[in-house]
């Protein structure tokens, strides 16, 4: 299995490394940290071969991940379905669109299995007994569930007024769930004090920098199962704005690695909900750094965070490779949400929705161009935020189970009789 | 009474080793430079020149001071301002 590569981690804003531990920020000017690698090692110790001989996880990939060996929590996560999406083509007027389907991720769907995965193996590693996060609800359901699997205590902070099956689908597991009046920023910025005061492993704040390289795996598995290269357009929905940022330093790393022999033209387009669009509104204005948004107003409540902390370097990234960004209504998410289930048969939750209405958005400006390849992230699933669309789906007819009363409701919809 | 500042693990040792200073001032902008006056060794965590880092949030009993007047908001006695990183998730 492979070895531990990374070297440390680096602050993002002046560079200064910090050995490996449990901790977020650059001590000199609070700049967040990344973790770094020996890239020349990894370069002499990872094939192709050798990654197509390993199981269909994110951990296939763990010469560019900070966990050696097997990781001890998670290691069936990751290795979702790049679905070819015609009929959604069709739709959209595009020639070649492929969705990246983490709606279907083990154990939790949603992409936040990956990040989890590697934050708590690190947890686990440092000795942690007690760990938690500040979660919109697919975090949450993702600490608890593996958590649980590996036997750790977990403290889960929400906005109170999160859907409901995210937060029965984190109480389940046995996770102590505190809903917490106010915003996601507000309960994030308690998790905040808490990781500092107690030492507890917050995975999305002193675990952050291990957490954020999971997921680089979105970004590995899409150029992979593209046959080793990458497409010309992706587009992501954005909370916090890591996880795009985080699928283009897969790809540089790839390319640096040796993996992928074309150099990253990718452009990366980010998707925000009009109720809650710090990043596409940066993006729009050509400001450098996001302005918050207090209290966000959107059904789209995962990615309802109105100071994302990687909002600069996404805003940043997106204009740097030629990309933009976009937002859409409420009612153009539930759109997007039907559309995606009645052309591919994927239900995405409300994050997807914005995703696949911002595409169309950019499509429809000219930004995106219709005969190019494009990829779209799906990054949780739609069981989770049903009460977006209920309104939107037609109540099932309800009949006698007689032939009769059968054939007098569809009786415009039933085509000759097989037998007469 | 004063007002307080709260200080941060990460910058405590930078303070003396307080986790809570206390400053006078009118305003953030004032109860800032009397922090950093007492602890200098706090300035460069805190500016680059002049201006807070981008990567410290300050709050103000608890509101965050973008939302306020930012760095001119008023303080008076008994007010906590509190330094904290800022941090991403979701």
């Amino acid at each position: 299995m492979p070895t531990d590569f990374a070297t440390g981690l680096r602050c993002r804003v002046c560079g200064k490394l910090y050995p490996k531990g449990p901790t977020n920020f650059c001590t000199d000017d609070f700049g967040p940290l990344e973790v770094d690698y020996d890239y020349d090692a990894i370069r002499a110790n990872i094939s192709r071969d050798k990654i197509a001989r390993r199981p269909k996880s994110m951990w296939r990939y763990g010469e560019l991940l900070p966990v050696a060996g097997v990781p001890s929590v998670g290691p069936q996560v990751g290795g979702t379905p790049l679905i070819r999406a015609d009929r959604l083509a069709d739709a959209l007027g595009v020639e070649r669109l492929w969705i990246k389907n983490d709606a279907v991720n083990f154990p939790t769907l949603s992409f936040k299995d990956r990040v989890v995965s590697v934050a708590l193996s690190k947890a686990r590693e440092f000795g942690m007994r007690t760990v938690g996060c500040a979660s919109t609800g697919n975090l949450a359901n993702s600490v608890a569930a593996q958590a649980a699997q590996a036997g750790l205590e977990t403290f889960i902070l929400v906005p109170a007024d999160l859907e409901r099956a995210k937060i029965f689908g984190t109480a389940v597991y046995g996770a102590k769930v505190i809903g917490c009046t106010g915003t996601y920023d507000e309960v994030n910025r308690l998790c905040t004090q808490i990781a500092l005061k107690y030492g507890w492993g917050f995975v999305n704040v002193n675990l952050r920098p291990f957490y954020a390289e999971g997921s680089k795996t979105m970004g590995y598995e899409i150029a992979e199962d593209l046959g080793w290269r990458f497409p010309q357009h992706v587009v992501c929905p954005m909370a916090g704005g890591a996880l795009i940022g985080k699928i283009h330093k897969a790809f540089t790393e790839l390319t640096r690695v040796g993996l992928v022999d074309q150099p990253v033209t990718t452009k990366m387009w980010g998707a925000q909900a009009a109720g809650c669009n710090p990043i596409s509104d940066c993006v729009k204005s050509g400001r450098e750094r996001h302005k918050p948004v207090r209290k966000p107003t959107t059904i789209c409540k995962s990615l309802a965070i109105g100071d994302p902390a990687d909002g600069y370097f996404a805003a940043k990234l997106m204009r740097d490779t030629g990309g933009w960004a976009e937002d859409v209504t409420d009612e153009e998410i539930v759109d997007g949400m039907l559309l995606l289930a009645r052309t591919e048969g994927v239900f995405a939750e409300t994050a997807g929705g914005t995703t696949v209405s911002v595409l169309r958005k950019l499509l429809e400006q000219g930004r995106i161009p219709r005969n190019e390849e494009i990829v779209i992230c799906i990054t949780g699933n739609g069981l989770k935020t049903q009460d977006a669309v209920f309104e939107a789906i037609e109540e099932p007819a309800v009949i006698k189970p007689t032939l009769a009363e059968f054939e007098a409701l569809s009786g415009s919809l039933t085509a000759e009789p097989v037998l007469a | 009474m004063a007002i307080k500042v709260q200080v941060p693990t990460p910058m405590r040792e930078a303070a003396g080793g307080n986790a809570e200073v206390a400053v006078a001032g009118a305003t953030v902008k004032d109860a800032l430079a009397d922090l950093v006056r007492q602890y200098p060794a706090l300035g460069s965590k805190l500016f680059d020149g002049g201006k807070v880092r981008p990567y410290v949030n300050i709050f103000v009993n608890d509101e965050d001071v973008r939302y306020l007047d930012d760095l001119d908001t008023k303080v008076t006695d008994g007010v906590v301002v509190a330094l904290i990183p800022a941090v991403a998730g979701g």
